[in-house]
């Protein structure tokens, strides 16, 4: 046995290395999917699934088939401001990377005061999204906030946008914006350093500068740098799930809500574990639908360059 | 399913202390300083009176306790764990995950000295946990700007909507709420409820036996909002939390607050707490008994406990009078021991008068009702405080979660 272990090393070696985080990943990851996907089934309140009642038959887990998903889809009427919301995070969301852009390039400069101005647009990435929140929170809070103080000296009637059903998803949006801007800004600044500077020259000598040097010589070279801060901008839009629940929890009644914070509230609140579980399948499944076109057309762009 | 459970079981009998005979374990969620100081003294008293027992205590957050309380009930019970009376309690119950304890009733004398908070404890006639505190909730109000005024406490119906509307005209917010956290809103429904058709038809709303659409509770809907298109409320309070809107009434732009007596400890904090005073929700209808929410802290002994034998002990050491009663006044609440001596503190003078007198006691909107129920019941009744007129929509919705429920 031994010998032919040690035969075959080469064989084997790659299955010692990645056994540690194979076997991780799938007690983690793996498991907690399926397992969910096979909860969003049943009807369970997430006590012991096979505790029995008086007549013997299972208390708290019962199979229901597409209940769950019926019940959302057709029945519950806060599913269709769930997904609204989600989709404003995802577009508004994407507003964060061009201007992320703008400002590593702003910052990108070689003068010397840039030093200073720089740890400044790095301070809310390092702010936890708790306090992020509260902030933004006391800076809308009606009458004692900053934002009042604000509308008040301008002469206009101040608005607390977070009591606003209207309006309060695009106030946490915006809280959302400071540190992802900071965020994919980073994610650039590293990208710009990275930027070979023979191509640029080379373009110089063809005669391309300003918009024009930008968009065909700067721009495909950052594209590893777009690549990272779009998928982690957009999967941080739709799991934003924590500024939500600090900043309105997830009110006025319901009104700024996000498929995140609903399967929070069903699971862990409403005992409805098998509930919460379908709302979970159906994030996971929109992720899954934006990530693999994503990916898709970078495979696509990259062989093409070839 | 079963290794996951078996991880669960093995990683918390590493993390939690190894228990045998002659140790009791307590599960505590009184995180905050000055509650966990008065939990851990209770304890100690207990070890001093029974040498034998090693009591271990693990304390939790306040706001996690409610998640894992689910968690170790099952997997990794202790032997004695804090929690809350009413449909919170009864959850468990049918669950079998708590004890019944209504010999330590018996034995301990509880069914005299607590009989005003056995029915929160009792599920088909037997009791499952023992209470320690309960606190009166009701309206509290800024005494020097209603001397000012030459405002006196409202008794009626009548006096309350006057005394708000002489509030108004003199520029002061008559009564503050903050619903970002929705159950300030929760506990106006309760009052308003119990005050127009009584404790038993709000028990049924709350048991899932009445209808939200039932016509009875037109009449609430109708006088609340009359208070709320009088402009009577704070504006914009679905931003704010129920502890930012206590400011305008520290800074003596509002005037009242539907709260529970532990929102007193703010008052102390600014330093204003003799300008404050306490009135009972006053009465509307002539005839209908006067009901209070008085939410109730618990002890109970989980099913799989070990050492149930020192747990009793643990739960009958409340019929001492002198702890019982250090136990809850060090929290601001009240101890349910009758035999225990009368409060000292004025707040709680008051709320033991308007208890001892109560026809009923209610736990609270989301203790009385199904965790699945308030959670949509909560909401909507924020949405009903800002957009009164949508309130026909919002009963529809809300009965069609109590079928879902209560089916």
């Amino acid at each position: 046995m031994i010998n032919y272990l040690k035969k075959n090393q080469l064989k084997f070696a790659p299955i010692y290395f990645l056994a540690p985080t194979i076997i991780l990943f799938s007690l983690y990851v793996i498991y907690p999917i399926i397992d969910s996907i096979w909860v969003s089934f049943h009807s369970w309140n997430g006590m012991d699934r096979s505790l029995l009642d008086s007549s013997g038959e299972l208390k708290n887990w019962k199979w229901v088939g597409l209940d769950n998903y019926r019940e959302l889809f057709f029945d519950d009427y806060t599913f269709p401001i769930n997904i609204i919301n989600n989709l404003k995070w995802l577009i508004l969301s994407l507003l964060v990377i061009p201007i992320g852009l703008g400002l590593a390039i702003f910052l990108n400069q070689n003068i010397k005061e840039m030093k200073f101005i720089k740890p400044l647009f790095f301070f809310p990435f390092v702010i936890n999204l708790v306090v992020v929140s509260l902030i933004f929170t006391w800076f809308y809070m009606p009458k004692y906030g900053l934002l009042d103080l604000i509308f008040r000296s301008v002469g206009l009637e101040p608005i607390a946008f977070l009591a606003e059903e209207t309006l309060a998803t695009y106030a946490i949006i915006f809280a959302f914006f400071w540190p992802a801007i900071a965020y994919t800004m980073i994610i650039y600044l590293t990208g710009l350093t990275n930027i070979n500077i023979e191509v640029v020259e080379a373009g110089r000598i063809d005669g391309a500068s300003g918009f024009n040097m930008f968009w065909n010589v700067i721009l495909p070279q950052l594209r590893p740098a777009t690549f990272i801060a779009t998928v982690v901008t957009v999967v941080g839009a739709l799991r934003s799930f924590d500024m939500v629940a600090i900043m309105t929890k997830g009110g006025p009644w319901g009104s700024s809500s996000v498929l995140a914070y609903k399967m929070y509230e069903e699971a862990l609140f409403s005992y409805r574990m098998g509930y919460g579980s379908a709302i979970a399948t159906i994030l996971f499944l929109i992720m899954d639908i934006y990530i693999a076109w994503f990916l898709y057309r970078l495979f696509i762009n990259e062989s093409s360059e070839k | 399913m079963k290794i996951l459970k078996y991880l669960v079981v093995i990683s918390t009998f590493f993390l939690s202390t190894i228990s045998y005979a002659g140790t009791l374990v307590i599960n505590s969620n009184q995180s905050d300083p000055r509650a966990n100081e008065v939990m851990h003294a209770y304890i100690k008293a207990f070890d001093e009176a029974h040498p034998d027992i090693t009591v271990v205590v693990n304390d939790f957050d306040t706001e996690e306790y409610k998640v894992s309380i689910r968690n170790f009930l099952q997997a990794d019970p202790p032997d004695v764990a804090i929690w809350f009376a009413g449909n919170r309690m009864k959850f468990f119950v049918d669950q079998g995950l708590f004890e019944d304890v209504s010999d330590v009733w018996e034995s301990a004398g509880f069914n005299d000295s607590m009989s005003a908070t056995k029915g929160a404890l009792t599920v088909d006639g037997k009791q499952y946990g023992v209470p320690y505190g309960y606190y009166q909730w009701g309206v509290y109000y800024r005494k020097d700007i209603f001397d000012d005024l030459g405002l006196n406490e409202p008794r009626t119906w009548d006096e309350f909507k006057w005394v708000c509307a002489m509030l108004k005209k003199n520029g002061v917010t008559p009564i503050t709420i903050g619903t970002r956290y929705l159950w300030t809103a929760a506990g106006w429904f309760d009052y308003m409820n119990m005050r127009v058709n009584g404790y038993d038809f709000h028990m049924d709303l709350m048991n899932g036996d009445a209808s939200y659409e039932d016509p009875r509770l037109d009449d609430v809907f109708d006088k609340w909002a009359e208070l709320l298109n009088a402009g009577y409320f704070l504006e914009d309070h679905a931003a704010l939390s129920w502890q930012e809107a206590i400011t305008p009434m520290i800074n003596g732009e509002a005037a009242m607050y539907l709260m529970g007596n532990f929102m007193v400890p703010f008052f102390e904090d600014a330093g204003m707490v003799d300008k404050v005073d306490y009135f009972q929700f006053p009465k509307i209808y002539e005839g209908i008994g006067m009901a209070e929410d008085a939410p109730t802290d618990t002890f109970h002994i989980p099913s799989g406990a070990k050492n149930k034998t020192d747990a009793r002990k643990f739960l009958a050491f409340l019929a001492n009078p002198e702890e019982a009663y250090k136990l809850a006044s060090g929290n601001g609440v009240l101890t349910p021991n009758g035999n225990a001596k009368a409060p000292e503190d004025r707040f709680q003078m008051q709320g033991f008068k308007v208890l001892s007198n109560a026809s009923d006691i209610a736990q609270f909107y989301d203790r009385d009702t199904h965790p699945d129920m308030h959670a949509d019941g909560m909401p909507g009744l924020q949405e009903f405080m800002v957009k009164p007129d949508r309130i026909g929509a919002i009963r529809s919705r809300l009965d069609k979660t109590r079928k879902r429920v209560f089916k």
